[in-house]
């Protein structure tokens, strides 16, 4: 029985793996797409600006916030070994509202019923350097969401965003990032649009930014309607992104254009 | 704003130069650029950069619009006494950032 289920959790995994339009083996994270001064930036941890937020992360994991005077610190102690592995499994179904959603959202969810702490602000310094700190404690473990009964509804839906034209250009993401990867826009090569990077630093912000931002000045650059941060359908593409990006290794703090 | 990284190794040995980086959180806004709303954001740089060697002044970098955001700053000094090695940066706005750093000379 024992050997029957495992056979059919094997055949599973395998026919979801075969509906991915990049196959494991062509998967290139964005960081092979940069110039190599980017992926010398990225390498190098104390030229790699990501860090700034990485350090300012483990200052804020041990400070107090709300008025129980508790810390993350706290409840998980040191961030290396409790929270190596969390980022490479999120966005994750979150059990107590059945919803799933992202890493930056998990930290605001503890904030707000461990902590009774008011939420960080989407792109604020401490959302991002918090979610930095957690994600980096990952850093080269592969992606792998799991897509489960509780999580294939928001799955499909991130699919569907994914594969729909949007916008006056009428560019779905598909037709950039699996139809034209690795071609020129411009100056840009087009990357497959991985999220393993993310919170990452970019260069045209000049600033860290969570993968939220940058799916949003994707739908700037087709002339989309820009997703607020709190919508679902972020959260929705982000899983579907993350399973098709599965067993790329996770490069927080990533440095991108 | 005063976060910053900093490298400097422990112990060098006397007559030896060495390398220092700092790394500093800043926006360095050009005064170019427009917010959410449009309206414009104040240029804002870090102005004066300067590294004291046991106080007395051994580097002086002066920034501007043309540096990117966060500055990485590298340079080299050659190793005298041992001591302390103190960092201080102001911007336009008149915020100041420090970083401290003592140094061991041995031989």
């Amino acid at each position: 029985m024992r050997v029957a289920a495992l056979l059919f959790a094997c055949w599973a995994a395998g026919a979801v793996a075969q509906t991915r339009a990049i196959p494991a083996t062509e998967l290139r994270s964005g960081l092979t797409f940069g110039s190599a001064e980017l992926r010398a930036m990225q390498a190098d941890d104390f030229a790699n600006p990501g860090m700034l937020w990485v350090e300012r992360g483990q200052k804020l994991w041990q400070t107090p916030a709300g008025p129980a005077g508790r810390t993350c610190a706290s409840c998980h102690a040191d961030p290396a070994a409790s929270m190596k592995g969390v980022a490479a499994r999120y966005p994750a179904l979150d059990a107590s509202t059945r919803r799933v959603i992202d890493l930056e959202s998990r930290i605001n969810a503890c904030r707000a019923s461990r902590q009774q702490a008011p939420r960080l602000a989407a792109e604020s310094e401490d959302l991002l350097a918090l979610t930095a700190l957690v994600a980096y404690q990952s850093r080269g473990l592969p992606l792998s969401v799991t897509i489960s009964e509780g999580t294939r509804e928001t799955f499909e839906q991130g699919r569907g965003f994914y594969y729909a034209p949007h916008g006056q250009m009428n560019l779905s993401c598909a037709d950039c990032h699996e139809r034209n990867w690795g071609r020129r826009l411009l100056a840009e090569t087009i990357s497959q649009g991985h999220p393993n990077a993310y919170p990452a630093y970019r260069l045209e912000w000049q600033t860290m930014g969570s993968l939220g931002r940058r799916i949003r000045s994707c739908l700037f650059g087709i002339r989309a309607q820009m997703l607020p941060y709190d919508d679902p359908t972020l959260t929705a593409l982000e899983l579907f992104l993350a399973w098709r990006a599965a067993g790329l290794p996770i490069e927080v703090p990533g440095v991108r254009r | 704003m005063a976060a910053s990284r900093l490298q400097v190794p422990a112990e060098v040995r006397r007559g030896d130069s060495f390398e220092v980086k700092i790394s500093i959180r800043h926006p360095m806004e050009t005064g170019f650029r427009v917010d959410d709303s449009g309206k414009p954001i104040p240029r804002n740089t870090i102005r004066e950069f300067t590294c004291r060697y046991n106080g007395k002044p051994v580097f002086i970098a002066r920034l501007g619009s043309g540096i990117a955001a966060n500055p990485y700053l590298r340079f080299f000094l050659t190793a005298a006494e041992s001591g302390q090695l103190s960092f201080e940066w102001v911007d336009e706005a008149g915020e100041r950032g420090d970083a401290l750093a003592s140094l061991t000379v041995v031989g």
